[in-house]
């Protein structure tokens, strides 16, 4: 293995994509956990509790296609991109690639698996070494897998930069030298360096201007449809995950609460928190101020999540069935609601667009009437 | 508590109808490789009660307007020209004592990170009753009051246990009504928010931006609103401000600005989001990079992304007015087409063209009204 394995796999392309209905998912993980334990006590060392970060999540990455992640802060979804990739050991639960449990691979091969999965991070400030040159930190993988031969691995990363939309001849510079968008770019090239399947994308536009955002959403389309990628993308901004996916998930408080196809989930969402968040979304485009479902308080702590359902602490459409109790003590499966929608509500059938109008009418008001009631009276 | 009338606008036809007006603001930072021009000749007025949203890409000068009004700007920073008028008064012209009195007490800032303006050592109701005695003349105890009203204004659950709690023991959310509750315990005339709910996750956002919505009507309050997100700049604001390089592009009430931009880079901008519920296959794009701060292209500013760039963009382009509330800084036509002087004129004659469409910049909200098009110079 000298200067042999990065060879593209040319039997792999778009083509792979259209029939990824019938094939087996490339990625499947099944009943992740992850608990981050919480030390304590007068010495430090014994555990007092767990940051529940991912709870119980199960779901599959069809090959070629995008699938979403969202979710607000501390919902776990960088978590589990990152236990996905084993950059955190999982506290219980399994992740196949291609059919390969990852949990139980030794560490030799787990060495391999770089050349099959690959990660972009948010912060291109953060993640690019500031010591190296951009030819150095994107090259960096396939010399550590066995390219040796400088030309060739010079020639590699050139191609790469060309790919990315980087100036060949910026090869010998240094990440300071760019500018946030073209650093994304570097993050982008050294992801593609070992010629991966599959990429993690975690908040990859989310530190960019919107000019900027936009050059970067395209590249990453153009490089799915020439290399066959596959991605999950992580991000919070619910327009940008709408744009680029094929299927989205919904996290909440470690959960997966819903996944359904990108057009459906968006033009009904089944799950009540799903509703809240994109009726929280504001549109651009002054004529539509819609009014919104405004949530109350702020998401419960992951140390200690409310038992059964996790979000009926904050739940409209509890209020609305008058608080059964089963969303306290039952803790609602991801299920079928129908032609592949999943929502992990017991009462995913009353999410209608009658019920969501009438509560987004009274919270609004709510929300005012408990803001302003205070100043009223004093005044 | 005392307006300082040290600098009174002159020839002021009565009470202004604007809130603040600033005129010709220049704000520049000396640096070793040279002088940026972070603000260089903007101009807007936003009145009683209205929200002005300042749009733009990082670096673009809304922030530095913004502190410019609120005199925070520090070495190697420094004001270099121009008027901010808080009603008649001219707070660029106060001495900084009159400005302690000014700010925090008629205008008010809140910021995207809250704990740039909460003091981590000192209780959340502490902050508030501190800004209370020293603005308002308020006993400690009628201060305390004052503080736990005005944190259940912004909706904060407890408020009387969350006034005695530090910040750091607050959500993110919750430190940013506390902020908010802070800058309005004073009731300002005028609120300056720069990028207020940017760090905050969507559920939360859309707390917050309802709760300005109800503030800004209960206490008629003007807003000037600095964001990056059109989303959230087409929900709140009644007039939009579009920034790039230091100056004002484009400027028109909400609704025009969205519909109707003029700006290539404004268009871009709008083109250029992902939105909810349309799904294409590619976005349009706005090339290239914003221009380098201390190597400005000649001319118009965006004319190396600009999609429609003509020779004559190499000069400045003129200010022209397209509806009575819309302004753009272009050299193409109110309907898109090329300059009357030519898409290939002398810099002379692109100079004398410019000088003669241009129009006064909207400062005064009615006077504006007045002009007609290719107007004064």
């Amino acid at each position: 293995m000298t200067d042999q394995p990065i060879i593209r796999d040319e039997g792999r392309g778009p083509s792979v994509a259209s029939a990824a209905g019938s094939d087996p998912p490339l990625l499947r993980v099944e009943d992740l956990v992850k608990h981050f334990e919480i030390k304590g006590g007068l010495l430090g060392i014994s555990t007092v509790g767990a940051v529940h970060a991912v709870d119980g999540v199960s779901f599959e990455v069809r090959r070629g296609e995008t699938l979403g992640l969202v979710g607000e802060s501390g919902c776990g979804k960088t978590t589990l991109g990152k236990v996905i990739l084993r950059l955190l050991e999982p506290t219980s639960g399994h992740v196949y690639l291609k059919g390969r449990d990852l949990s139980s691979m030794s560490r030799q091969e787990l060495s391999e698996v770089p050349k099959q999965m690959q990660v972009v991070f948010q912060d291109p400030y953060a993640s690019l070494n500031p010591r190296m040159t951009v030819g150095e930190i994107v090259g960096e993988g396939p010399m550590v897998h066995g390219l040796k031969d400088k030309a060739k691995l010079e020639e590699l990363v050139r191609d790469l930069l060309a790919k990315v939309g980087l100036n060949q001849s910026h090869i010998h510079r240094y990440p300071h030298e760019f500018s946030g968008g073209q650093r994304q770019r570097i993050g982008i090239a050294r992801a593609l360096a070992l010629n991966p399947d599959f990429i993690v994308l975690d908040e990859p536009v989310s530190a960019l201007d919107v000019s900027i955002q936009s050059q970067v959403l395209n590249l990453l389309a153009d490089l799915q449809e020439e290399l066959g990628l596959t991605y999950l993308f992580i991000a919070h901004n619910l327009a940008v995950v709408q744009h680029i996916s094929d299927r989205v998930g919904v996290m909440y408080l470690g959960k997966l609460v819903e996944l359904a196809d990108v057009a459906d989930l968006y033009a009904q969402p089944l799950h009540p928190y799903s509703v809240a968040l994109l009726s929280a979304v504001p549109e651009a485009d002054p004529r539509r101020r819609k009014r919104r479902l405004v949530l109350r308080g702020d998401v419960p702590s992951p140390v200690a999540p409310p038992p059964g359902c996790r979000f009926h602490t904050r739940c409209w459409l509890r209020e609305q069935l008058a608080d059964p109790e089963r969303c306290e003590v039952e803790e609602p499966a991801l299920r079928d609601v129908g032609g592949g929608h999943m929502s992990a509500c017991h009462f995913a059938e009353q999410v209608t667009a009658e019920t969501v109008a009438a509560v987004a009418a009274v919270s609004v008001d709510q929300l005012l009437a408990s803001a302003l009631d205070p100043a009223d009276a004093a005044a | 508590m005392p307006a300082p009338g040290s600098a009174v606008a002159p020839a002021g036809a009565g009470a202004p109808d604007h809130v603040l007006r600033i005129e010709d603001l220049r704000t520049w930072f000396d640096t070793l490789d040279g002088t940026v021009k972070a603000v260089d000749g903007v101009s807007f007025a936003i009145r009683r009660g209205q929200t002005l949203g300042v749009v733009g890409e990082s670096g673009c000068g809304k922030s530095v307007t913004a502190l410019s009004v609120m005199r925070l700007i520090e070495r190697p920073g420094r004001i270099v020209s121009g008027r901010a008028l808080l009603g008649d008064t001219d707070v660029l012209a106060l001495s900084d004592k009159e400005m302690e009195a000014t700010r925090g007490d008629r205008m008010a800032m809140i910021f995207q990170e809250p704990m740039t303006s909460l003091n981590p050592v000192f209780t959340c109701g502490d902050q508030i009753v501190e800004a209370l005695t020293v603005h308002r003349d308020m006993s400690q105890q009628e201060a305390k009051e004052r503080a736990i009203e005005v944190l259940a204004k912004v909706g904060i659950p407890e408020a009387k246990r969350r006034a005695r709690q530090y910040p750091h023991e607050l959500s993110g959310g919750m430190r940013q009504r506390v902020m908010i509750a802070m800058a309005l315990s004073t009731e300002p005339e005028l609120l300056i928010a720069d990028e207020p709910t940017t760090a905050l996750d969507v559920t939360i956002q859309a707390q917050i931006l309802e709760l300005m919505k109800g503030l800004r009507e209960q206490n008629d309050m003007a807003i000037m609103l600095i964001t990056h997100d059109l989303g959230v700049v087409a929900e709140m604001a009644d007039e939009v401000v579009v920034m790039y390089g230091g100056k004002v592009v484009e400027q028109a009430d909400a609704i025009a600005l969205y519909e109707r931009s003029h700006h290539p880079y404004t268009k871009g901008l709008l083109a250029s989001i992902p939105r909810l519920g349309e799904k294409r296959r590619r976005l349009d794009v706005i090339r290239g990079v914003v221009p380098n701060p201390l190597n400005l292209p000649s001319g118009c500013l965006f004319k190396r992304r600009c999609p429609m760039a003509m020779p004559v963009c190499d000069s400045p382009p003129p200010v022209r007015q397209l509806e009575a509330d819309h302004i753009s800084r272009c050299w193409l036509t109110p309907d898109g087409g090329p300059p009357e002087v030519g898409m290939n004129a002398s810099p002379a004659a692109a100079a004398e063209a410019a000088a003669a469409l241009s129009v006064e910049p909207m400062t005064d909200p009615d006077a504006h009204k007045a002009v007609t098009v290719g107007a004064s110079a």
